[in-house]
C-alpha cells in the first residue's frame, strides 16, 4: 500500500530534490570551485603509441609568464609516486621515467597561474620521442613469441593480463559434440567510451600548516579513493584521518569515473609539492584519448541444441583487449567481472566460458560504460548467438527464447555457471512486450514489406542483468569488501538527515533515498536531506556503479531507519505508558491497538528522544548500517525493437522501441523511467554509432565529438516503456536495481532487427556499430543495395 | 593584448578588460562566476555551453568574448524572473528532464529560444531544434516533452 502523497514513500513519482539546483544553474560540479591562490594544470599527452622519450626540454615552458613549474616522471620518482595500482591491482604509471605505452599517455603537467598560461606552457614543452615497434592486434599479442610489452613486469614472458574461466570445460565440449546443431558465431564489442557530459578532473587542495589533503574530484567511489590514497602515499605522510574526498555534483559517470587516473595523482602531488590548490580539469580529447575504455571483447560465441530447439550447451571463448594495463573496476575474485551471467535467460545444462585479456599499446581499458561487469558483454554474446541458431533451425526467435526461458516456478534458479537467480518471470515480460509492440501485425508487415524489396526487421532480446554487487564472502575491490551503508540522524523536531557510502551522479538519490526512509519512518521525504560524497561525513561504502545503489545503500537506509523505528516504538510506549505490545503501527504513527486517537507521531517521539527518553534509554535518534547483502540481484527485461534500412545508403533507422523491464519494487517510477530512456540512448549509441578504433600505429579514431559519435535527439526514437514487478525474495523492500539494464539490452535488440532485416539476403551476424557503411557492403554483397 | 569590453549579462552591464582569445564561456564562467554555463567539448559538438547571444542560442565555447562587446548575453542564471520560475524550467522539472544537470543550462536556454521563435512546435521541430545539443543521461524523450509542456504552460 502506498503512504499517503504529504510522506511520499515508495511507489510515488516525487518529483526530484536535486532539480531546484540544476535547473538554475546553480550546481556545483568539480569546475566551479574556485578556492584562493588556486593554480592551474594542463598535462603534455603522447603522440606515440609506444617510443623511448629522449629528452623533456621545459625551458621554453618555464619561461612564460605565470607558468610555475613542470611535473615530470623524475619529480615524481623521487617521492616515490610515479607508479600506481589500478583497481584491479595490476599497476600504471603515473609519469613516465622513459617510455610511453599509448597514444595520449600523459608525460609531464605544467603548473601555472591560470587555464591558459598553463594550457600555452603545455604547448611550449619539447619532448623528443623515438619510435618503437607498435602492438594494437590483441590477437597478434597473445600469439607465442609476442614481443613483452610489460617489461616493468618483472618476469613476465607473455602479454596475457590474466586468464579467467568459469563452468565445466569437458562436459560443456562433449555437450556440443553431441548436439543436433550448432550455431557459433564470432561477436566483436568494439572499444566505447562513457562520454558523461562532464569530463573528469579534480581541485587538490594540501593544507601544509595542518597536514590535510582535500581532494575535490569527479569520483563515484570516494571513500575507497580515499584508502587507495592513504595506502598509496601513505610512504610521503598521506595519513588516511588527514585525507578527505568530496565528490561534489558530478556531470554524469557511467562507470567512467571509478578509476583513479595519472591526473588526479599527479594534481595531488603538486598541491602536495607546491602547497597551493591545483585545479585539473580534462578537456574532450582527453577524456575520449586518455580515459579508461569498455569492452573490446572478441568472442567466439557457440550455442547447441537439438532439432527441437531444445538448447544443451554454451561456450564462449573471449580475447579481451585491455590496452596498456588491466584497469577494470572489477570485484577481485571477478576478474571478467560477471560474464558468466552468460546464459543469461536460459535453462542451460551446460556451459564453459574463458577470458584471456591481454596487453596492448592502448589507453587502459575494461571499465564500465553503464554496465561495469561484463554483462552487456554476456548479454549481447547470448541474445546474438541465439538469433542465429533460430536463424539455422528456422525458428520465431521468440519460439525458441519462449522453448528455453528458465521456467518461473524454478526460482530462485541455480545456474549451470554457479549463480543463484534470486526471482524472475522471463516469458511474462516478453509476452507484454510482445502484446505492446503487436508482434504478429509486425511479422506480417515485414513479410508484406519484403515482397515489394523493403527492408524491415524485428528485433528481439531477453536479458538478464545481474547487479549489486555484493555480498562479503565473493566481493571486493583491492580487498575493501562491497558492502554499504546509511546512516540517519532524526533531528529533535523530526526532520532527518541521511547520509551514504554511495554518490549519485544523476540518478536522483537525495530523492529515492529520501523515500525509502520515508516510507520505513512515515517522516516526509521532503523533510529529509540526503547527502553523499564526502568522506569526512559520510559513512564508508565502496560507491555508485554496477547499478548497486539501491540493492545495497538502498537496503542500509531501510534497515537503518528500522532501527529507529523499533527506538521510537519504544518512546511511544513510554508516552502513552503501555507496553510495546500494545502498539500498532502506520506509517508516521504508533497507536494503541483498536484506539486509532490514542496515538504518538514519530515526529513525538524523535522530540521525545532528545527531552523526555525513558530512564535508562540513550538519548538521540540516530543509526546507522552497513548491509552486506546476502546474494546479488537480478534485473531483467524484454526488448522488441522495429529498424527500417534505407537500400541506398545503409542507413538503420529505428522506428519502434519497447522495453518491458523488471526490477522489482519500484522506489519512484519517473526516475526508474527516466533510468530507462537513458539507458535505450546508450544502447543505440554503441549499437549504431559509437567506436573508439585504432590504425596499425596506434592511434586513435574517434578521439573527438566530431567522430565520436554520441546520438542526438534525433537519432533516439520515442522510447515504449513498461514493466512487469518480480520483487527480489531477499532485498529488505524487494528492489534490484535499474540504472544499466537498457544499457544492456538495447544494443542486441537493434543488432537483431537489422540481421533479421537482411535474414533473407544469407546475413546471419553483424557487429556493432551497425554503421551505414557495414550495411551498405552486406546489401552490395547481396546483390541489393540501391 | 588586452581589449576593453562591455557586455550586458542577464540585464546588468559588465565591463572588462579580457585577452583577445579569452573564450566568452570563460569570461562568463570565471570573470563573471557565473558557473552554470558549463564546459563539454571545447569543438562546439555538445551544446552544454550554449548562451543566448542578443537572443540567439550560440556555443559560448566557440564565440571570443570580444565579439559579445557592446552585445547582450543571458545565460541560465537569467531564466528566472522576479523569484519565478522561466517555463521551461518548471518544465524540466515537472517532465523529469534532467538526470545529473550538466546539459541542463545549456538545453534550457536553447529550448527557451525555440518556444519563442516557435509558439508551438511539433516533436520533430523540438527534436531538431535540440540536436545540438547534447544529452548522456535522459534519452531526450523526457525534455522533447518538457517543451511541449512549456509550450502549453506559456502566457
Amino acid at each position: 500500500m502506498k503512504t499517503d502523497a504529504k510522506i511520499c514513500g515508495m511507489g510515488h513519482s516525487m518529483k526530484r530534490k536535486e532539480d531546484p539546483r540544476f535547473i538554475r544553474g546553480k550546481g556545483n560540479y568539480v569546475d566551479d570551485i574556485q578556492l584562493p591562490g588556486m593554480l592551474y594544470m594542463d598535462i603534455v599527452r603522447s603522440p606515440y603509441a609506444h617510443a623511448k622519450i629522449k629528452k623533456i626540454d621545459t625551458s621554453a615552458a618555464l619561461k612564460i609568464p605565470g607558468v610555475l613549474a613542470v611535473i615530470d616522471g623524475p619529480t615524481l620518482e623521487k617521492y616515490k609516486l610515479h607508479w600506481m595500482p589500478t583497481i584491479s591491482a595490476d599497476t600504471q604509471m603515473v609519469l613516465p621515467i622513459d617510455e610511453v605505452m599509448y597514444v595520449a599517455q600523459e608525460v609531464c603537467a605544467v603548473i601555472a597561474t591560470e587555464r591558459y598560461i598553463a594550457a600555452d606552457g603545455a604547448d611550449a614543452v619539447e619532448v623528443e620521442y623515438e619510435p618503437l615497434p607498435v602492438m594494437v592486434d590483441p590477437l597478434k599479442s597473445i600469439a607465442p613469441g609476442a614481443p613483452v610489452l610489460r617489461k616493468d613486469k618483472k618476469d613476465k614472458k607473455d602479454n596475457l593480463a590474466f586468464h579467467w574461466e568459469a563452468g565445466d570445460r569437458g562436459a560443456c565440449d562433449n555437450a556440443l559434440a553431441k548436439s543436433d546443431v550448432v550455431a557459433s558465431q564470432f561477436v566483436y564489442l568494439p572499444r566505447i567510451h562513457v562520454a558523461s557530459m562532464e569530463t573528469c578532473g579534480c581541485v587538490a587542495d594540501f593544507n601544509s600548516a595542518e597536514g590535510k589533503l582535500t581532494v575535490y574530484m569527479t569520483t563515484q567511489a570516494p571513500h575507497a579513493v580515499r584508502t587507495v590514497f592513504a595506502l598509496v602515499a601513505g610512504h610521503v605522510g598521506l595519513s588516511e584521518e588527514r585525507i578527505r574526498i568530496v565528490s561534489p555534483d558530478i556531470g554524469g559517470g557511467f562507470g567512467g569515473k571509478v578509476p583513479v587516473y595519472p591526473g588526479y595523482v599527479i594534481a595531488v602531488a603538486a598541491s602536495v609539492v607546491i602547497g597551493k590548490p591545483i585545479k585539473w580539469i580534462e578537456d574532450r580529447m582527453e577524456n575520449l584519448q586518455a580515459d579508461s575504455f569498455a569492452r573490446d571483447y572478441h568472442m567466439k560465441v557457440e550455442l547447441g541444441a537439438n532439432k527441437d530447439g531444445t538448447m544443451t550447451a554454451l561456450r564462449i571463448k573471449t580475447i579481451a583487449d585491455h590496452g596498456y594495463t588491466n584497469a577494470s573496476a572489477n570485484p577481485m575474485k571477478y576478474p571478467a567481472g560477471l560474464f558468466s551471467i552468460c546464459t543469461g535467460a536460459y535453462d542451460l545444462k551446460h556451459a564453459f566460458c574463458e577470458v584471456d585479456a591481454v596487453y596492448t599499446h592502448k589507453p587502459p581499458g575494461g571499465v564500465a560504460y553503464r554496465c561495469s561487469f561484463r554483462v552487456t558483454e554476456a548479454a549481447h554474446a547470448i541474445e546474438r548467438v541465439v538469433d542465429v541458431l533460430a536463424q539455422k533451425l528456422k525458428m520465431d526467435p521468440v519460439e525458441l527464447r519462449m522453448k528455453n526461458f528458465i521456467p518461473t516456478e524454478r526460482f530462485p534458479y541455480k545456474s549451470v555457471l554457479g549463480w543463484e537467480y534470486d526471482s524472475g518471470n522471463y516469458p511474462a515480460a516478453l509476452k507484454k512486450a510482445m502484446d505492446i509492440i503487436g508482434y504478429e501485425a509486425l511479422r506480417r508487415e515485414q513479410k508484406e514489406k519484403r515482397s515489394r524489396g523493403e527492408l524491415m526487421g524485428i528485433g528481439v532480446c531477453s536479458f538478464v542483468e545481474i547487479v549489486g554487487a555484493g555480498p562479503s564472502k565473493d566481493f571486493d575491490i583491492l580487498g575493501l569488501k562491497m558492502f554499504d551503508s546509511a546512516e540517519i540522524r532524526v533531528h529533535p523536531t523530526g526532520k532527518a538527515l541521511a547520509r551514504f557510502g554511495t554518490k549519485s551522479q544523476g540518478q536522483g538519490h537525495e530523492t529515492t533515498y529520501a523515500q525509502i526512509i520515508a516510507e520505513e519512518l512515515g517522516i516526509p521525504a521532503s523533510d529529509i536531506q540526503v547527502e553523499e560524497g564526502d568522506t569526512d561525513t559520510a559513512p564508508y561504502g565502496l560507491g555508485t556503479y554496477a547499478s548497486r545503489s539501491t540493492p545495497t545503500s538502498g537496503a542500509a537506509a531501510a534497515l537503518a531507519a528500522r532501527k529507529i523505528r523499533a527506538k521510537a516504538k519504544t518512546l511511544a510506549a513510554h508516552l502513552l505508558e503501555c507496553s510495546e505490545a500494545d502498539l500498532d503501527w502506520v506509517p508516521g504513527k504508533f497507536f494503541v491497538k483498536g484506539v486509532p486517537d490514542k496515538a504518538k507521531t514519530i515526529q513525538e517521539c524523535a522530540f521525545a528522544a532528545y527531552t523526555n527518553m525513558p530512564q535508562g534509554m540513550e538519548p538521540g535518534m540516530e543509526a546507522t548500517h552497513y548491509y552486506d547483502p546476502p546474494n546479488l540481484t537480478f534485473p531483467f527485461g524484454s526488448y522488441i525493437c522495429v529498424v527500417d534500412i534505407d537500400r541506398g545508403t545503409g542507413e538503420v533507422k529505428v522506428r519502434r522501441f519497447v522495453a518491458v523491464d523488471d526490477c522489482g519494487n519500484i522506489i519512484n517510477p519517473m526516475i526508474v523511467e527516466g533510468q530507462i530512456h537513458g539507458g535505450l540512448a546508450q544502447g543505440v549509441g554503441p549499437a549504431l554509432y559509437e567506436e573508439i578504433g585504432y590504425d596499425e600505429d596506434g592511434n586513435v579514431f574517434g578521439g573527438s565529438f566530431l567522430d565520436y559519435y554520441v546520438p542526438t535527439a534525433l537519432e533516439c526514437p520515442k522510447w515504449e516503456t513498461d514493466k512487469t514487478i518480480t520483487p527480489s525474495p531477499h532485498h529488505p523492500f524487494g528492489a534490484k536495481g535499474v540504472g544499466e539494464s537498457a544499457t544492456v539490452g538495447a544494443p542486441p535488440a537493434i543488432a537483431n532487427a537489422v540481421v533479421d532485416a537482411l535474414s533473407h539476403l544469407g546475413v546471419t551476424h553483424v557487429d556493432i556499430p551497425i554503421t551505414p557503411e557495414k550495411v551498405w557492403q552486406l546489401l552490395r554483397k547481396a546483390g541489393a543495395a540501391e | 593584448m588586452k581589449h576593453k569590453i562591455s557586455v550586458t549579462v542577464n540585464g546588468a552591464a559588465r565591463e572588462a578588460e579580457v585577452e583577445s582569445r579569452l573564450l566568452l564561456v570563460h569570461f562568463i564562467r570565471e570573470n563573471l562566476r557565473l558557473t552554470g554555463t558549463h564546459v563539454g567539448c571545447d569543438t562546439s559538438h555538445c551544446g552544454v555551453c550554449t548562451v543566448r547571444l542578443d537572443g540567439e542560442p550560440v556555443k559560448s565555447c566557440t564565440v571570443l568574448a570580444v565579439q559579445a562587446d557592446g552585445r547582450k548575453v543571458s545565460t541560465v542564471e537569467g531564466l528566472e524572473q522576479g523569484g519565478k520560475l522561466h517555463a521551461v524550467q518548471e518544465a524540466f522539472t515537472e517532465k523529469h528532464a534532467l538526470q545529473c544537470g550538466f546539459c541542463t543550462p545549456g538545453m534550457l536556454m536553447t529550448c527557451s529560444a525555440l518556444l519563442e521563435r516557435n509558439r508551438k512546435p511539433s516533436e520533430q521541430q523540438i527534436r531538431e531544434a535540440i540536436s545540438g545539443n547534447l544529452c548522456r543521461c535522459t534519452g531526450y524523450q523526457n525534455i522533447v516533452k518538457a517543451v511541449q509542456y512549456a509550450a502549453e504552460k506559456l502566457p
